[in-house]
C-alpha cells in the first residue's frame, strides 16, 4: 500500500546517488525593477483599486516602521521590528488572500495586517500595551493579532504558528469553508522541530495550509547559509511531497500571482503549498541589533537596488495609476499622522489591574482571585510604588 | 449501568462527545482504525469517519501544535499522546502556546475546546519510559487544568467534563487501571466537577491525599490503619490543576494530620505544593508535619520497581508515624 508513494527511479545496480542539491527550483519572477514586466508574464489578477490599495499600504507600512524605530532611539517604545525591504512578501500574501482566510505570522508580517484594515490606533495601541489594547497590554510591541481581521496575535516563539496552522486549515476543511490558512515564517524558523512537524501534518493529513517562507537570508545575525544547507526552503516541501513555489519576494506582482493560484490549488485540491519568497532584511533584526556587526555596506546596497516598494511605484507610475504629487502628499499625511497618534497612544492609561488574572482560564480560579486581592492590598499599603494602578480600583 | 473498565468508559466518553458534536475529533499515533494501543479510541473510526477520527504522523510537538490550530479555529478536537513519557517534544506547544494562547492575545483566540488525553504513570512493568507520571511540569503553568481519573465511573465523568470546558485540559489516565479497575458505569451522558476533590472515606485522626492509580494503594493503607484503630479521611484529589485547597483544609483542620502520595519523584513534586499550601492554611491545626510518600528522585525503574513504588507499606508506616509524632 505505502509503495503507492514512491516514485521509483531505476534499478541501479551500483551505488548511484542523488546529489543533495540536485533539485532545480524555478523562481517566479514578473515585475523588473523598471516597473517593466517580463514578457510573456502570467500576471496576477489585480485591478487599479487593488494596486493602489496595495501601494498606499507600501507607503504605510515604510512611514510606521520609520516613526517607530525613531520613537524606540528616542526611548517612547521599547522595542521595534521594522521589514524594510521585504514588505512585498506580507502585503503581497494578503493581497493575494480572501478576507476569511486565516493568517499566522511570525512577527515580521505586519504589512499583512495593514492591508487588512488594521487601524493606526490598533498598532499604537499594541506597542504602547495601553488599556485600548487589544491584547491588554501583555506581549512585547509587533505581537499584534485581531479576531475580526482574521489574523492570528503572534507569539514570540519561534516556527509554533506552523503546525498551528495546519490545524486551522484542517477545521476549515472539516467545515467546508471558502476559507485557506496563510502560515508566515521566516528561513531560520523553518530549522525548528514544528517546521517539519507542520508540513509533514499538512500533506499527511490533507489541509489547506499555505506555508509562507520569507526567506530574507538572516535569522538575526546568522545567515542563511549558516542555517541550513541543500536547495533553500523550497526544497524541504518537495521532500514533504508539497507542491512547492520560489518567488522573487521583493517582486508584488510575482507574490500575490503565486499567492492567488496556491489558494485556488489548496483550496480546490485540499492540500498545503510551500512557497519560498526570496528576498533581504535591510534593517536591522529588531532595535536591539546592529547589522553592521555582522553583514557588510556593499551586501545591504546590491539589496537597496531591489527596493520592492520603488519597483511597484516605477509600475504604477507606467499605469498611470499613481504620480508624484499624490506620492508626495501621501507620505506627508502619514508622517503627520504616525506622529499625532504616537502622542495619542502613549498618554493612555496602562490596563486595569483585574486583567492581570483574568483571560488565564475563562474564569478566574479560587487561587488567581486570592493572589490578586492580595496584591491588591499590597498596592493599597505602598501606593506610591505603582504609580499606573494604585488608587484605580 | 453497566460493568465497564476504564478504557470502556473513556470510549463511552469519547462516544458521546463525537456523536454529539460534529466538530469533535479524535486522533494521535495509531488512534485511526487499530484504536490506539491500548484501545480507547476502538471503533471510532469506523463509526465517525477518517476525517474525524485518524492517525497523526510520529510527531508529538505536531499533533499538539495541530490540535491547538484546531481549537483556535474553532473545532473540539481530542488529541492522544500516546505515552506520558512522550509529551516532552510537545512541552513547547502545550506549555507556551496553549496555555496561554487566550492570555496573550486578550481573549481574542484561545484553544479552550482543547483536551490532550495521556496514559500516565507506573505500575506495568514499564521501566523509565513507559512509567513517568508528569502532572507536576504542567503544573506549573497558569492556563491548563490537569485531571487524572480513579477508575471508570471518575474516567468517564470526568473526561466529558473536560471535553466540554472551555480551557485547555490535560487528562492524565493511569493506564495500570485501564483493564484492572472494573466497576459500573452509567451508559448515559453525565459530568463530574472540574477543580473538586472529593471525599472517598470520612475519618478522623489523619488525612490521606492522592490522585489517579495511588487510590486504591492508599485506600488498602488506610484499611490497614484501621486494624490498628486509625480512624483515616481519604480523598482524591481529582484536579491536580486547579486544585482545590478548601477541601483538603477543611480536613486536616479537622484531623490535625496530612499524608500525601504520588507516584512521581519527591523533589518538587505536586505533594510538595500540597505540603507547602496545608501548613499555610493550617499551621495551628497540625499535629505532625505533612507526610509526603513519593516515588525516590531517581528514573522510574524495571527490575527495582517494587522498592521504587510509594506502595501501601511505605504509607501504611508514613500514617503511623504521623499519628505517633
Amino acid at each position: 500500500m505505502s509503495n503507492e508513494l514512491y516514485n521509483d527511479g531505476p534499478i541501479v545496480h551500483k551505488p548511484t546517488f542523488i546529489d543533495g542539491t540536485s533539485v532545480e527550483i524555478p523562481e517566479l519572477k514578473i515585475l523588473q525593477q523598471d516597473g517593466t514586466v517580463y514578457e510573456g508574464s502570467d500576471m496576477p489578477d489585480i485591478d487599479e483599486a487593488l494596486a493602489v490599495k496595495v501601494y498606499k499600504t507600501f507607503a504605510f507600512h515604510r512611514v510606521l516602521d520609520e516613526r517607530m524605530v525613531a520613537s524606540q532611539r528616542q526611548g517612547r517604545l521599547s522595542f521595534y521590528m521594522a521589514a524594510l525591504g521585504e514588505e512585498a512578501a506580507s502585503i503581497g500574501g494578503a493581497a493575494g488572500l480572501k478576507p476569511q482566510d486565516m493568517i499566522m505570522s511570525q512577527y515580521r508580517e505586519q504589512g499583512a495586517l495593514m492591508f487588512r484594515g488594521f487601524s493606526l490606533e490598533n498598532f499604537m495601541n499594541q506597542m504602547f500595551s495601553n488599556d485600548k489594547d487589544l491584547g491588554k497590554g501583555r506581549q512585547m510591541p509587533i505581537h499584534y493579532g485581531s479576531k475580526e481581521l482574521n489574523y492570528m496575535t503572534i507569539s514570540s516563539p519561534l516556527g509554533t504558528q506552523i503546525p498551528q496552522a495546519t490545524g486551522y486549515a484542517y477545521g476549515q476543511k472539516l467545515q467546508g469553508l471558502d476559507a485557506v490558512t496563510l502560515c508566515y515564517f521566516g528561513e531560520g524558523a523553518a530549522s525548528e522541530g514544528d517546521f517539519h512537524a507542520g508540513l509533514n501534518m499538512a500533506a499527511v493529513q490533507e489541509a489547506p495550509v499555505i506555508f509562507f517562507c520569507r526567506n530574507n537570508g538572516y535569522a538575526i545575525s546568522t545567515p542563511a547559509d549558516e542555517q541550513f544547507k541543500g536547495n533553500g526552503i523550497a526544497s524541504r516541501g518537495v521532500g514533504y511531497g508539497i507542491k512547492t513555489l520560489r518567488v522573487d519576494g521583493n517582486d508584488i506582482l510575482a507574490v500575490v500571482k503565486a499567492t492567488q493560484i496556491a489558494r485556488a490549488y489548496a483550496l480546490k485540491e485540499n492540500a498545503p503549498v510551500l512557497i519560498e519568497a526570496m528576498s533581504y532584511r535591510l534593517g536591522a533584526h529588531s532595535t536591539s541589533d546592529d547589522p553592521s556587526g555582522y553583514r557588510t555596506r556593499e551586501e545591504e546596497q546590491k539589496w537597496q537596488a531591489n527596493d520592492p516598494i520603488v519597483r511597484m511605484k516605477n509600475w504604477m507610475l507606467a499605469q498611470n495609476w499613481w504620480d508624484e504629487a499624490q506620492e508626495t502628499a501621501l507620505y506627508e499625511k502619514l508622517r503627520e499622522k504616525v506622529l499625532a497618534a504616537v502622542k495619542v497612544a502613549e498618554k493612555i492609561e496602562k490596563p486595569h489591574i483585574d486583567t492581570l488574572i483574568s483571560d488565564v482560564y475563562d474564569v478566574p480560579s479560587a487561587q488567581l482571585t486570592a493572589q490578586l486581592e492580595q496584591v491588591k492590598t499590597h498596592i493599597n499599603k505602598y501606593p506610591e510604588a505603582y504609580p499606573f494602578t494604585a488608587g484605580k480600583f | 449501568m453497566a460493568q465497564m473498565n476504564m478504557l470502556h468508559a473513556i470510549n463511552n466518553a469519547l462516544d458521546i462527545a463525537m456523536d454529539e458534536d460534529e466538530s469533535t475529533l479524535c486522533f494521535g499515533e495509531d488512534v485511526g482504525h487499530f484504536g490506539g494501543v491500548f484501545r480507547a479510541t476502538s471503533g471510532l473510526q469506523d463509526k465517525y469517519g477518517k476525517m474525524r477520527c485518524f492517525n497523526t504522523p510520529l510527531v508529538e510537538q505536531g499533533i499538539i501544535g495541530f490540535a491547538n490550530g484546531l481549537a483556535a479555529q474553532g473545532s473540539r478536537p481530542i488529541a492522544e499522546i500516546q505515552f506520558a513519557d512522550y509529551i516532552f517534544p510537545a512541552f513547547d506547544q502545550i506549555v507556551n502556546e496553549a496555555a496561554k494562547f487566550r492570555y496573550r492575545s486578550g481573549n481574542e483566540f484561545d484553544v479552550g475546546k482543547l483536551t490532550i488525553r495521556s496514559p500516565y504513570g507506573g505500575g506495568i512493568a514499564g521501566g523509565l519510559y513507559h512509567s513517568q507520571s508528569p502532572e507536576a511540569y504542567f503544573a506549573h503553568t497558569p492556563g491548563l487544568k490537569i485531571i487524572i481519573p480513579r477508575n471508570p465511573y471518575q474516567a468517564k465523568g470526568l473526561l466529558l467534563a473536560s471535553i466540554r470546558d472551555d480551557n485547555p485540559v490535560l487528562f492524565f489516565e493511569p493506564k495500570r487501571l485501564y483493564r484492572a479497575s472494573v466497576g459500573e458505569v452509567p451508559t448515559e451522558d453525565y459530568q463530574l466537577p472540574l477543580g473538586k476533590a472529593e471525599i472517598v472515606q470520612t475519618g478522623s485522626d489523619i488525612t490521606l491525599l492522592a490522585w489517579g492509580a495511588q487510590m486504591e494503594i492508599l485506600q488498602k493503607a488506610a484499611d490497614l490503619a484501621a486494624n490498628d484503630g486509625i480512624s483515616c479521611e481519604v480523598i482524591d484529589l481529582r484536579s491536580i490543576l486547579p486544585w482545590d485547597v478548601d477541601t483538603i483544609a477543611n480536613s486536616v483542620i479537622k484531623t490535625g494530620r496530612l499524608l500525601v502520595t504520588q507516584e512521581a519523584p519527591l523533589t518538587a513534586g505536586f505533594a510538595s505544593e500540597i505540603a507547602a499550601t496545608i501548613q499555610q492554611e493550617c499551621f495551628l491545626h497540625l499535629e505532625s508535619p505533612v507526610e509526603r510518600v513519593c516515588g525516590l528522585d531517581t528514573p522510574y525503574p524495571l527490575a527495582l520497581e517494587k522498592e521504587y513504588v510509594a506502595d501501601h507499606l511505605k504509607i501504611y508506616e508514613a500514617i503511623k508515624r504521623s499519628v505517633n509524632y
